[in-house]
């Protein structure tokens, strides 16, 4: 009894040796300036020669943000619907690619490694460089008049989104990477028997798709749609961080309010993952038009 | 006689329809295959499909690669859409000055390969707790974890920045150096994770004999553990490398105008070309940026990654397999 008690209070303190580091870098590089960041997002911090001089103005960087800033808001519901734009796209195009690279073919690693590619090479900077120079778009698309048409009979609040996920459509789907491979990884993991007995049954590749391969890798949908978010919100390529980062050095508004932008940005990212989690992590009868989406 | 041969021709009719329906049974299965995944019509629609995504997926590396080899002449001609009349090399050389790429790399090079190995090695120590040992307060510490991935960079960008200010670390390596040695730092949350779920993997009886042969905790992790781990390893320090690599907008924060990697190089192209081609030539030669000279420094900043890709691709792409972050 003592001796169990012994060893598992040594188990513990062994248990605490290896995560202390971590311990010890949430405090300090974690949680105090969470602490501090959130103290001056109530404040005016006006930063001088002679130190840091705090104001406590109470919720007025928020009421600032959401009442009198010019640009926030609007960027910030822009950049929301893209996202929900792009959420879908990346997760069945990923799911699109994962399948097709499932199948028996030839050369499967050749097109595992291109589809990955950007994961390894493509920096906010370089693919700011590549919109730039317009080499992110697909051709073709441009050629029809998609975004003319689009322009025209859609409500601008909505089209220009739109528009903005077409002329962006390769970068987006560079976002996939990861993607693919943890669908690939949850397909293989698919017991082949199944499909075995499902396709002796008589049941046509479709029915299969939507009856077995869905449900067996649902799963991996939420774990897929959380990764996108959480990639989408904090890569640096989108205006509400850079916007941001301007107010950062502006005097006027400064770093207290900076953060208190950076604090309503991380709420949002937060609402959207609970409602992701909420609608696709609870319920487990499936329903497959649901998961489709 | 008369009876037999209505059901003679019924006969041939029904062994015609026998046989046509073999043969075409014989085509589709050729065509679509008997499990529905091994027909050649399926099959070309697959390779169809997967190459004509894989060519959209790489268009804008080639249209920036092809677009850098364009001297002017060829730039302005619409003719010249993708083979440039002549390889232009005078657009990288440019590009190579203004960067000032020797110096950018060595830059880059350091804050990447040292922050990399730091959070390497301590995301295994980390991770290695939270596989193998229990102890109060273990779900709160992995939900904080969860915490720190979704948290974006932005929330304790500034106070972190006033506490390296404060010590004076800003223009040096060590903004990512030391939050890495904490197991902190750019996407350590993850690492975490996957180093958590591949020590999971390795079964318990291995680390059990050793401590039977009177071997501490550290001991066994530095003998038996990270040897044997060596995928995980592999796979995450590739990725720490490459994510600090990229790093942009904290690198150009943090680093300031002492220290500029070739990312935050990219950013101010335009200024640093001004200064580099405007000051010194004068006005008897004025060269103007344009877009080649512009995207072959990308293709310069891409190189070295895509040099590592090349060698390191099946690392990379084997990650979730190899460390099976997807969970269970």
């Amino acid at each position: 009894m003592l001796r169990r008690m012994f060893r598992r209070n040594r188990e513990m303190m062994t248990g605490y040796m290896f995560v202390l580091p971590w311990i010890l870098g949430f405090l300090l590089f974690m949680a105090y300036p969470i602490y501090f960041s959130l103290n001056m997002s109530f404040n005016k911090v006006i930063i001088s020669s002679n130190g840091i001089k705090k104001d406590f103005i109470r919720w007025n960087n928020f009421k600032y943000a959401f009442l009198s800033d010019p640009k926030y808001v609007e960027e910030l519901l822009m950049f929301i619907k893209s996202v929900v734009f792009m959420i879908p796209i990346v997760i069945v195009f990923s799911l699109l690619v994962a399948l097709l690279i499932n199948q028996p073919i030839r050369f499967k690693g050749f097109f595992r490694a291109i589809f990955f590619l950007p994961v390894v090479i493509t920096s906010g900077q370089v693919v700011k460089e590549l919109f730039a120079q317009g080499a992110a778009s697909v051709p073709i698309v441009e050629r029809y008049g998609i975004i003319d048409y689009l322009q025209n009979n859609l409500d601008p609040s909505w089209s220009e989104p739109i528009i903005s996920i077409i002329q962006q459509l390769i970068v987006i789907l560079w976002y996939s990477g990861v993607q693919i491979l943890i669908f690939l990884a949850g397909l293989q993991k698919v017991n082949s028997q199944i499909y075995e007995a499902a396709s002796i049954d008589g049941a046509s590749p479709w029915e299969i798709f939507w009856k077995i391969t869905l449900p067996s890798i649902k799963p991996f949908i939420l774990v897929n749609i959380i990764y996108t978010v959480v990639d989408l919100f904090t890569n640096s390529l989108n205006n509400v961080i850079d916007l941001i980062k301007v107010n950062m050095f502006q005097i006027d508004t400064g770093f207290g309010y900076a953060t208190a932008l950076a604090w309503i940005y991380f709420m949002v990212i937060f609402t959207i993952l609970l409602v992701v989690v909420l609608v696709f992590g609870r319920n487990d009868d499936y329903n497959p038009r649901k998961a489709g989406r | 006689m008369k009876e037999e041969l209505p059901s003679l021709g019924k006969a041939i009719r029904r062994l015609d329809k026998s046989v046509v329906e073999r043969f075409w049974y014989k085509i589709k299965k050729f065509l679509l295959g008997k499990q529905g995944n091994d027909g050649l019509v399926l099959k070309l629609v697959v390779y169809a499909l997967l190459i004509s995504i894989g060519f959209v997926y790489l268009y804008p590396f080639l249209f920036m690669t092809s677009q850098s080899f364009k001297s002017l002449q060829d730039l302005l001609d619409p003719t010249v859409q993708w083979l440039p009349k002549s390889l232009y090399f005078d657009n990288y050389q440019k590009a190579w000055e203004v960067l000032d790429f020797p110096k950018a790399f060595a830059a880059s090079l350091l804050n990447s390969v040292l922050p990399a190995i730091a959070q390497t090695i301590s995301c295994a120590f980390v991770g290695y707790g939270f596989a193998r040992f229990n102890f109060p307060g273990k779900n709160l510490m992995f939900v904080f974890i969860l915490f720190t991935f979704i948290i974006p960079v932005q929330v304790v960008m500034i106070p972190l920045f006033l506490l390296f200010k404060e010590y004076g670390m800003l223009g040096s390596p060590l903004p990512f150096i030391i939050p890495a040695i904490f197991a902190g730092g750019i996407k350590s949350a993850l690492f975490i994770l996957i180093y958590t779920q591949f020590f999971r993997t390795i079964p318990k009886s291995l680390e059990e004999s050793a401590q039977l042969d009177g071997a501490g905790a550290l001991a066994i992790f530095f003998r038996i553990i990270m040897p044997i781990s060596v995928p995980a390893i592999v796979v995450v320090f590739l990725f720490s490398l490459v994510w600090h690599w990229n790093e942009t907008y904290t690198a150009s924060l943090y680093l300031g105008e002492s220290m500029r990697t070739l990312p935050v190089m990219l950013q101010t192209f335009d200024i640093a070309f001004k200064q580099a081609f405007s000051s010194s030539q004068g006005a008897s030669q004025t060269v103007n940026i344009n877009e080649s000279i512009k995207l072959a420094g990308t293709v310069l900043i891409i190189l070295p990654l895509l040099t590592l890709y090349l060698f390191a691709q099946k690392w990379f792409v084997e990650v979730v397999d190899k460390t099976g972050i997807t969970g269970e």
